[in-house]
């Protein structure tokens, strides 16, 4: 059997997005052109576009298409804090690379930043949050739904909070994780930006969008020709953004029923792990976490081993040990929470999506079982 | 990273001596504080030759291979030769590690070494 339970990572392309694509494949036309075959890419987009807007409660101008979240997250942060002199800047120490490492740049040359702390379900207190607001506050960014643990952050709070602080203070959301497994939207929200990803969706990578709340100026952080309102040059991706607005209208439309099957099968498989194996630890929250989204942490044993014997079984995970991290670091979100080294170590994350069926997780549960018990006996510990 | 090579998903799949032994001639157990891969190496030397050896590792897929490698390396060898085995010898005999993995490599040749200093201390 193949079970893909890394969907948090990335998605397979659904029917519905590669059909859309596969229909934009010869639509070939630059469409900033005047001529028919720019006209017929400019509509492909714009339909796109349309499409994003409505399930993210937005006005199609609002929304810039970009090659991603990490794009849309540098251009927020960047873009925005060009348009001002003001220096401090706040996050969460749980926040993704693609804001965690655009903050550290930005302490590295001159700002002045807070990383604020979370609590051992991987939540931001907002009330904290906003304790560091200053007079030089330029701007903040806080995720809506954790990566790694699926922990949900308590956004409208922090919004509410620093917008009664000062009307001035920029709000950032990067809801890369978030959308398509709960309810958002951005006129609600009360953000300013909000970032999103198609691959997390089923469909297409390299391509993402930045809502931009009307009114809001930010600048561009590279430059080029005038596309995207002048905030993102480059001749568009056609096909990815069609994929994109088809992956987002279907994301939404079976959002309930997507929430309500990983509600079951999250259960299952958690209730499947204590029942059968010994000395862990949910790390995810139950109640405040994105519900597709199981971290469980297995002592004594390391991740990456689990990853690659369950890869062995058919079944895609991934871990927050160090030894896969690339940096030698274990999950700095794991280790936020509080998770000692040797739990932080042991950390499986399974990310249910759209295709997962109780039949895969009465499987995976058997394999995990014997794949920890094999490497138990192989441990020191 | 880069992928492992076929002869370390061998020796990580199918480890050889796994498991622990009583009144072992020398243990050298071994963890690296970077990442925290711990390593238990027991030595069996009769006449100076190390006649078995077995392992147990916490640790990725390079780890357990590395422990697992270094194992059969050793048996059959005078504590000599054994001490002539360095991380590069088992990183060779596994036909590579990725750069970052190469501390693993490190820690069996600083298992290996532990438990002969243990075997001499007896």
């Amino acid at each position: 059997m193949e079970v893909y339970l890394d969907n948090n990572a990335t998605t397979p392309l659904s029917e519905e997005v590669l059909n859309e694509m596969a229909e934009t494949m010869r639509v070939f036309g630059n469409a900033s052109s005047l001529h028919s075959p720019g006209v017929k890419a400019r509509k492909t987009i714009e339909t796109a576009r349309h499409r994003v807007a409505t399930v993210l409660g937005s006005e199609e101008d609002e929304i810039i298409f970009t090659s991603g979240g990490t794009e849309s997250d540098n251009l927020a942060i960047m873009g925005y804090l060009r348009t001002t002199d003001k220096k401090h800047i706040v996050t969460s120490c749980i926040e993704h690379p693609a804001v965690l490492n655009v903050f550290r740049y930005l302490g590295n040359t001159g700002y002045d930043i807070d990383l604020i702390g979370v609590d051992e379900k991987g939540r931001v207190d907002p009330e904290e949050f906003c304790s560091v607001l200053r007079d030089d506050t330029a701007m903040i960014s806080i995720m809506m739904a954790n990566n790694e643990v699926g922990a949900i952050q308590p956004v409208n709070e922090i919004v509410k909070g620093v917008k009664d602080y000062s009307e001035d203070i920029a709000v950032h959301t990067d809801a890369v994780q978030a959308f398509g497994k709960m309810r958002m939207n951005c006129r609600e929200t009360g953000v300013d930006m909000l970032s999103v990803s198609a691959h997390k969706i089923n469909g297409p990578k390299g391509v993402g969008a930045l809502y931009v709340r009307r009114g809001f100026k930010i600048e561009p952080v590279y430059f080029g020709g005038h596309h995207e309102r002048g905030l993102r040059p480059g001749t568009e991706n056609v096909q990815g953004i069609a994929g994109f607005g088809k992956a987002s209208e279907v994301a939404v439309g079976i959002m309930a029923e997507n929430i309500s099957r990983w509600d079951k099968l999250k259960k299952k498989l958690s209730d499947g792990i204590s029942g059968s194996i010994s000395d862990i630890r949910i790390n995810s929250h139950q109640e405040y976490a994105i519900s597709n989204t199981l971290n469980v942490s297995f002592r004594n044993v390391e991740g990456e081993a689990v990853l690659l014997m369950l890869d062995d079984a058919g079944i895609n995970v991934s871990t927050g040990s160090a030894c896969t991290s690339g940096t030698g670091e274990p999950s700095h979100v794991l280790k936020a929470m509080g998770l000692d080294e040797l739990d932080a170590k042991g950390s499986i994350r399974f990310s249910l999506g759209r295709y997962n069926t109780e039949d895969e997780i009465d499987y995976v549960i058997e394999k995990l079982d014997k794949v920890i018990s094999r490497l138990r006996e192989v441990s020191p510990l | 990273m880069e992928q492992y090579s076929e002869k370390v998903m061998e020796h990580f799949r199918n480890p050889r001596n796994v498991g622990k032994i009583e009144n072992a001639d020398g243990v050298g157990y071994v963890s690296n504080p970077m990442c925290g891969d711990i390593m238990k190496l027991y030595i069996k030397v009769e006449n100076d030759v190390i006649t078995d050896a077995k392992f147990r590792t916490f640790g990725c897929g390079a780890a357990i291979a590395s422990s697992s490698m270094i194992t059969e390396m050793i048996k059959g060898k005078s504590i000599e030769e054994a001490l002539d085995i360095s991380n590069d010898a088992v990183i060779e005999a596994l036909d590579g590690l990725p750069p970052i993995k190469k501390h693993c490599s490190v820690l069996a040749e600083q298992a290996l070494r532990k438990a002969i200093e243990d075997y001499r201390k007896k």
